[in-house]
């Protein structure tokens, strides 16, 4: 198969960017995208070309590593996968395909399709996690959890914090990313001690790194690779509005 | 140097416990004095840094990543073992131990796979506490299953994301530590070397992959959580980044190798289709719970499987060990798989695979039974291969995992310079010759949450540490043999890119050093690979840029990284 791609590029933080056109020739249909941009920076290195920066590394859908914004979709035109494990084959032979990094205010550009996701670390930071202390802890079976709350707290940690909801969202919003944490430790009797300023400080957090609101458009959902469910921004508001009468 | 491993007396339960009680405590209120350089944030590293600051000393922490979240024991899929005996099955510390020595082929060292195997119970218990959701049954306790040859259930697991949950949980805690000031977190910066000052390990140099910047940083103790090596082979389970220049490095400054010839090569794979392919992927072992594994019984029968009646296939597995069956310990699959191969009877396109079959799981048990257990998996396939496995069995072939081998630590998980610690993948110390599965996340846990938060007190409490400096003597130096190093690499200008160099190597390693090893093979890498670590350094393209300042062009460069691994003794061509 050939492509032509559109793909953005950007020296750092700092310069502005633009699209730069290349071609991809003689792709298998079974490649992955990543491996047809390694195709393609191979033939740029042979040149002594700046290679195409991309971030990436278990290539199988789970780090949450990689993010490409393609032909304006993230993570492109499959529902349910990465970047990485996108393959060639729902492409058109010929197709041009445009590819861009991420954008959002909390997001900035590191260098070509890098961006810079430390944002939601912070938003972690703030509260989204259980305070324990190693070794301070009652035995495993000692708290019974219906198979059903944790199966649902599964289903949100699932989140691997790659950032597309944030990308497709047309106010930048975190909510689905905060709202899966949340959520899981909501649902969860472990993480009903700190209910209340987890919510509040995560909220405070998201609001101090400069993403949007939610707006119920739930295209985060549509993107999200892991299917992460838009029910979970539902409970957190849950949360949120709770925790100021407590 | 005699290696001492410092196991301590008593009977074999009792050792832990007397040297907790035998070793040195460092006051309350003394932690904070101390800096303790943590490089890595998988397993190990995020429950060895969260778990050390909640103490109270200073942490400093780092990995390459832009996030600890990312690293590669995210990718973990099958489970976590510890003998709860949940299932009232007879398992045991004791059994565990057991199976772990001698899974391993009897060259772990006992008392230590002895302590793993002790302080596994807390592991489930501090994921639990921390929101891990694990697997549970409908009266809401804790499920396990069995996995990866072993003849109890004692693995706790979180769907097919096991890794990616405990890692969440020790992010969960090395966050709120972040958060509280203790440990001083830099993301993507990669250690470039380790520095040893009179004779202890005193920090590291690292590269700040954004700006290309080198950078000390400078501790009282170093422990390195740096991974395993599997990459050497080029195609790995293992994620693009993980490599082993950290503790190859350490290696250099003069930390011992140990074992670094025992490298896990995992049954379960779906199997290479060409030569493009940047990576191999691993189906969860646990698929052989339910999956029978055959090849034709005739030599290169190229007939679609379903049209291979029963008795033409052979269950070799099954055949050949009745007891065990399709779940035999990983080394023997692997083995297995690899001589039916050989001898002609692989399967598919390229000949380098068998079956992996469900269609009896699906007659006894529904599609449906199969989906909600493996499902995601089922998809995986799916997407990489565009094969239906509800219909048609899968294709596997092993692949290279895991690495048993690294470098040498004593019971206090203390390599042989003082003051440096390895734990989890990077470290030589339970496995043996061969890792059992769902043992390398107990193990990097165990290190990280219950092991290394006491045995590195012994250490800062006993030992005087000089003042030191970034400017001293020693980072100098470092900083300037790196960069001289760099602008080696960058300095060559050839016809073949640093990955195109690193498949080859892979190869070599695959062919000469991988299931099946002789003297000829051996002698025959020996030579092959200072022939292309002498290609590359005429030859290869270094592709990694350095940022130079705004508005002015960043500069090619690669890191140094891949051929270090294997130095080249010998060189002849006969
Ligand atoms: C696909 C797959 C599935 C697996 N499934 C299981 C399973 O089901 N059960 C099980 O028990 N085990 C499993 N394993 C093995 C297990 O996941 C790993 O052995 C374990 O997670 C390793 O943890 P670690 O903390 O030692 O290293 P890693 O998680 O590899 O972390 C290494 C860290 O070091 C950093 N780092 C490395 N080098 C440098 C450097 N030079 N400078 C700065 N930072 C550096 C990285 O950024 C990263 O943070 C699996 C492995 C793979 C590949
Ligand atoms: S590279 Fe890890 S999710 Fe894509």
């Amino acid at each position: 198969m050939n492509f032509t791609l559109k793909i953005w590029r950007q020296h750092d933080r700092n310069s502005k960017g633009k699209f730069v056109e290349y071609k991809a020739s003689d792709i298998s249909p079974d490649m992955s995208f990543l491996e047809m941009l390694d195709a393609v920076n191979r033939d740029l290195a042979k040149k002594n070309e700046d290679i195409i920066a991309f971030d990436h590394d278990c290539r199988e859908g789970i780090c949450g590593s990689c993010g490409l914004y393609i032909s304006g979709r993230a993570h492109g035109p499959q529902r349910g996968v990465t970047t990485c494990e996108l393959r060639m084959r729902h492409f058109h032979d010929g197709e041009t395909i445009v590819v861009e990094p991420w954008r959002a205010k909390a997001f900035p550009v590191i260098k070509d399709l890098i961006v810079d996701r430390t944002a939601f670390d912070r938003v972690i930071q703030s509260g989204g996690y259980i305070s324990v202390d190693t070794g301070s802890t009652p035995e495993a079976s000692s708290i019974p959890i219906p198979k059903a709350n944790a199966e649902e707290a599964m289903d949100a940690a699932a989140c691997i914090g790659c950032g597309a909801c944030v990308a497709v969202c047309k106010n930048s919003s975190a909510m689905l990313f905060m709202s899966a944490k949340v959520s899981q430790l909501a649902l969860l009797p472990q993480g009903h001690a700190e209910r209340k300023i987890r919510v509040q400080r995560m909220v405070h957090q998201m609001d101090k790194e400069g993403f949007g609101h939610c707006s119920n458009t739930y295209a985060c959902e549509q993107e999200c690779p892991k299917k992460i469910s838009v029910a979970h921004i539902t409970r957190m508001n849950r949360e949120f509005i709770r925790a100021a009468f407590w | 140097m005699v290696l001492n491993s410092k196991i301590p007396e008593g009977p074999i339960q009792q050792k832990w416990d007397n040297h907790r009680f035998n070793i040195k405590l460092v006051n309350a209120a003394n932690k904070r004095k101390y800096t303790i350089v943590v490089v890595g944030t998988g397993l190990a590293g995020s429950s060895a840094a969260a778990s050390l600051a909640e103490l109270g000393y200073n942490v400093i922490s780092l990995c390459y990543h832009e996030s600890p979240r990312r690293a590669h024991s995210i990718a973990a899929q099958g489970g976590i073992n510890a003998p709860k005996n949940y299932k009232n099955d007879g398992d045991s510390i004791w059994r565990l131990f057991y199976d772990t020595v001698k899974g391993g082929d009897y060259r772990a060292r006992e008392a230590n796979v002895y302590r793993l195997a002790q302080v596994s119970g807390n592991i489930i218990d501090q994921c639990v506490a921390q929101g891990v959701p694990f697997g549970r049954e409908y009266g809401g306790l804790l499920d396990n299953r069995s996995f990866g040859g072993a003849q109890v259930s004692r693995t706790f697991y979180a769907r097919g994301q096991t890794g990616q949950q405990l890692l969440l949980g020790a992010y969960g805690a090395l966050s709120r530590q972040i958060n509280s000031g203790r440990v001083k977190f830099f993301g993507r910066r990669e250690m470039l070397d380790l520095i040893v000052i009179e004779g202890q390990a005193r920090g590291i140099l690292a590269r700040n992959m954004e700006t290309g910047a080198l950078e000390s940083y400078i501790g009282d103790a170093v422990v390195l959580a740096t991974g395993g090596y599997g990459n050497t082979f080029y195609l790995a389970t293992m994620a693009k980044y993980s490599n082993g220049t950290a503790i190859w490095k350490a290696h250099k400054k003069g930390a011992f190798f140990g074992n670094p010839c025992f490298t896990q090569i995992h049954p379960t794979c779906i199997p290479l289709s060409s030569d493009y392919q940047s990576k191999l992927t691993l189906m969860s072992e646990s698929l052989r719970n339910d999956g029978r594994i055959w090849v034709p019984k005739k030599a290169g029968d190229k007939r679609n499987p379903k049209d291979i009646p029963e008795e033409e296939r052979d269950y070799y597995l099954e055949r050949l060990y009745p007891s065990f069956g399709n779940l035999v310990p990983r080394d023997v699959a692997s083995r297995r798989a690899k001589e039916m191969c050989d001898k002609g009877f692989g399967v598919g396109s390229t000949g380098l695979a068998v079956y992996l079959d469900f269609a009896d799981t699906i007659k006894r048990n529904g599609k449906e039974w199969v989906e909600e257990k493996y499902g995601n998996l089922f998809d995986m396939y799916h997407e990489i291969t565009a094969e239906n496995a509800y219909e048609t069995p899968m294709r596997i072939y092993p692949a290279v995992h895991y690495t048993m081998g690294g470098l040498w630590v004593d019971y206090n998980l203390m390599t042989t310079i003082p003051g440096l610690y390895v734990i989890g993948e990077a470290n030589f110390s339970d496995h043996g010759a061969n890792r059992l599965g769902a043992s390398a996340l107990m193990q990097g846990l165990a290190d990280g949450y219950f092991v290394i938060p006491y045995t590195i007190g012994d250490y800062l409490a006993s030992t005087k540490f000089p003042q030191i400096k970034p400017d001293h003597p020693a980072f100098k130096e470092a900083e300037r043999n790196i960069q001289e190093l760099i602008k080696k690499l960058l300095s060559i200008k050839g016809k073949q890119t640093v990955d195109e160099i690193h498949k080859r190597l892979g190869k070599v390693m695959y062919d000469h050093c991988g299931m099946a090893r002789n003297e000829a093979g051996l002698k025959k890498a020996l030579q092959l690979i200072p022939q292309l670590r002498e290609e590359f350094e005429k030859f290869a393209y270094v592709a990694a840029w350095e940022y130079k300042g705004n508005g002015l062009n960043w500069e090619l460069h690669k890191e140094p990284l891949a051929f270090e691994y294997v130095k080249p003794s010998t060189r002849s061509y006969k």
